[in-house]
């Protein structure tokens, strides 16, 4: 099938929504550096960070190569409602628990989406997602390692971990809200679709969670960031990290 | 960055050897310095020589941990891609560094835990200069550039030390404290050259930062039998007012070339002597702040305090208690 307009703009949504999940979520994981509750920690969440905030700039660019504005303007002067990442990367960190039940939730999800995406014909976007799934490989361990710890850790672990995966699962469904272009992308073989991935996550962290003695919970996802509604607390977020730049966006910094 | 081997002196110690250690095997020890030799963990040494090092290596630790505090709250506000990865990296080596440093002061038979202990208690001191805020985006430019530099010059010094785990933490560490001297430099030179408005923050925060730059490698040395004996071990590796010159040599006329003024008009090279002059820094305002009344001394604590409860149930729930580390990383 040959690539039509609408074709190209549910590319450019699916981009936008990938790129901006990677950099909120990196921004918020490099907020554990000098925090966290053992050094290697700060050390883990500021190495994942690192890899997040690598993997949006690497998709702005190819947004760029799309005909949109440089990766620095088109992160650092927009606001919220202009951005598509989900209400999940947007929450501050909180306990180490939500952290960590977030991370995990969000790289598995991440990381079926990448290898979903390197048979995608949109070469350019197949070949980056090649290159992630190595890195997020080891992020998906991270978080399976320290939830199954903790979860079978002590009474209080378990707990707190059961307590911070009813707060994350709602937020972390809203990973699959489905964007205007689901049927285009899918018919030309850009992306198989929200609905597709989240059936294959399901079938991944369900058995995973269930298996360190963890309750699902019953809840229906937070939606409304693919489509620029979000959390109060992404403003500030970006008033934060835009704070700098924003002295004089056309100077070198 | 930010090891500072200043030794406080109302340190008291009853002699070099303590009771029932051997004369015989502290003239073996010291002929092993003086050989070149390196003290290994499981190696005798005198009770002195431990201690004094536990206490350097942990504060360096701690300087790392503390240090990164002022320079993470601008990670998330980095301007830009390039510059928000390359902070995110620098402040990640920070606390790998004292996690290395951690570990070497461990197999003197210390842990991490109690090392951590007498930190919040106040007990162990952490490098001065992290008790002074970074106000704007161009002090996080001129810690990275000039504290570590600064930390470079204390730790290439150290790193010819004689206990063999420091040492070898310190050569990794100045490995990668020159990568952040280099990004420090090139953030220092797009500010300096740059819009009126960013010249205005890199000379602001200079003028800000040159006090705690010249206190940085402690006041001038005493001639105590304590830096005697401490130097015949290589524990402590040079004075502080010779690094001092050597810093101030390395990077004042650098600072010059960018078009920046040093806040001390005395500042000059003698060029008889080679030395430089300068105005003596404020010690009373150097020995406030270590005993705890500088301007961000009680925030840095309550973070790190914060950080050690809210972490307290992770800890608990993996760690093992009585394992020992006496296994240097490095």
């Amino acid at each position: 099938m040959e690539m039509t307009e609408r074709h190209v703009m549910g590319l450019i949504e699916l981009l936008y929504k990938m790129a901006d999940d990677q950099l909120i979520i990196g921004h918020r994981n490099s907020e554990w550096t000098g925090l966290g509750p053992i050094l290697e920690e700060d050390i883990a969440f500021s190495s994942m960070a690192q890899d997040k905030i690598g993997q949006s700039l690497a998709l702005f660019e190819l947004l760029h190569e799309l005909g949109e504005q440089d990766p620095d303007t088109v992160a650092f002067t927009r606001n919220a409602e202009q951005f598509h990442c989900c209400q999940l990367v947007e929450a501050p960190i909180g306990e180490f628990n939500f952290s960590i039940v977030r991370q995990y939730l969000f790289d598995q999800a991440e990381a079926l989406r990448f290898e979903m995406l390197m048979a995608s014909v949109y070469e350019p976007l197949a070949m980056v997602s090649r290159k992630f799934r190595g890195e997020i490989k080891y992020h998906v361990m991270h978080g399976k390692t320290w939830i199954k710890q903790l979860a079978e850790g002590n009474e209080e672990s378990h707990q707190r971990m059961q307590e911070a995966l009813n707060e994350v699962w709602p937020l972390a469904l809203g990973i699959f809200e489905e964007g205007d272009y689901e049927k285009e992308i899918s018919e030309v073989n850009i992306f198989a679709g929200e609905a597709a991935l989240k059936s294959r996550w399901m079938e991944t962290v369900v058995p995973f969670l269930e298996s360190c003695g963890l309750n699902i919970p019953q809840s229906d996802a937070v939606t409304g960031g693919r489509h620029g509604q979000h959390s109060p607390y992404l403003q500030p977020l970006l008033d934060e990290m835009c704070e700098v730049f924003r002295i004089d966006p056309n100077a070198e910094w | 960055m930010y090891g500072s081997a200043y030794i406080d002196p109302n340190t008291k110690f009853d002699g070099y050897l303590a009771p029932g250690e051997d004369p015989a095997q502290l003239a073996e020890f010291e002929a092993r310095i003086a050989a070149g030799d390196k003290i290994e963990p499981r190696d005798w040494m005198p009770a002195l020589y431990r201690k004094q090092l536990i206490r350097m290596i942990e504060q360096h630790a701690h300087s790392e941990i503390i240090g990164s505090l002022p320079e993470g709250t601008w990670i998330t506000r980095a301007p830009g891609f390039r510059r928000k990865l390359a902070l995110m990296a620098k402040v990640q080596d920070e606390v790998g560094h004292a996690q290395l440093l951690y570990n070497a002061a461990e197999t003197l038979g210390k842990s991490r835990e109690d090392m951590v202990n007498d930190l919040l208690t106040g007990k162990s001191k952490y490098s001065n200069v992290f008790n002074y805020p970074a106000v704007t985006w161009a002090d996080s430019a001129v810690i990275a550039w000039l504290i570590d530099a600064a930390a470079i010059v204390n730790q290439l010094a150290n790193s010819k030390g004689s206990y063999g785990p420091y040492s070898r933490a310190l050569d990794r560490i100045c490995a990668e404290e020159s990568f952040h001297l280099k990004y420090g430099h090139d953030n220092v030179v797009f500010l300096a050259t740059g819009t009126p408005k960013q010249r205005q923050m890199v000379q602001e925060a200079l003028n800000r930062w040159w006090e705690p730059i010249m206190h940085f490698f402690g006041p001038p040395d005493s001639a105590s039998q304590h830096t005697e004996v401490l130097m015949r071990w290589k524990v402590k590796m040079d004075t502080n007012d010779n690094m001092r010159q050597t810093f101030l040599n390395m990077y004042v006329p650098k600072i010059w070339d960018l078009g920046l003024s040093v806040p001390d008009t005395e500042l000059r090279k003698n060029e008889e002597t080679g030395k430089w002059e300068y105005t003596e820094p404020n010690w009373e305002t150097f020995k406030q702040v270590i005993n705890g009344n500088g301007p961000c001394n009680a925030e840095r604590l309550a973070v790190r305090r914060m950080a050690e409860e809210k972490g307290r149930w992770v800890r608990r729930a993996i760690l093992k208690e009585n394992t020992e580390y006496a296994t240097p990383l490095s």
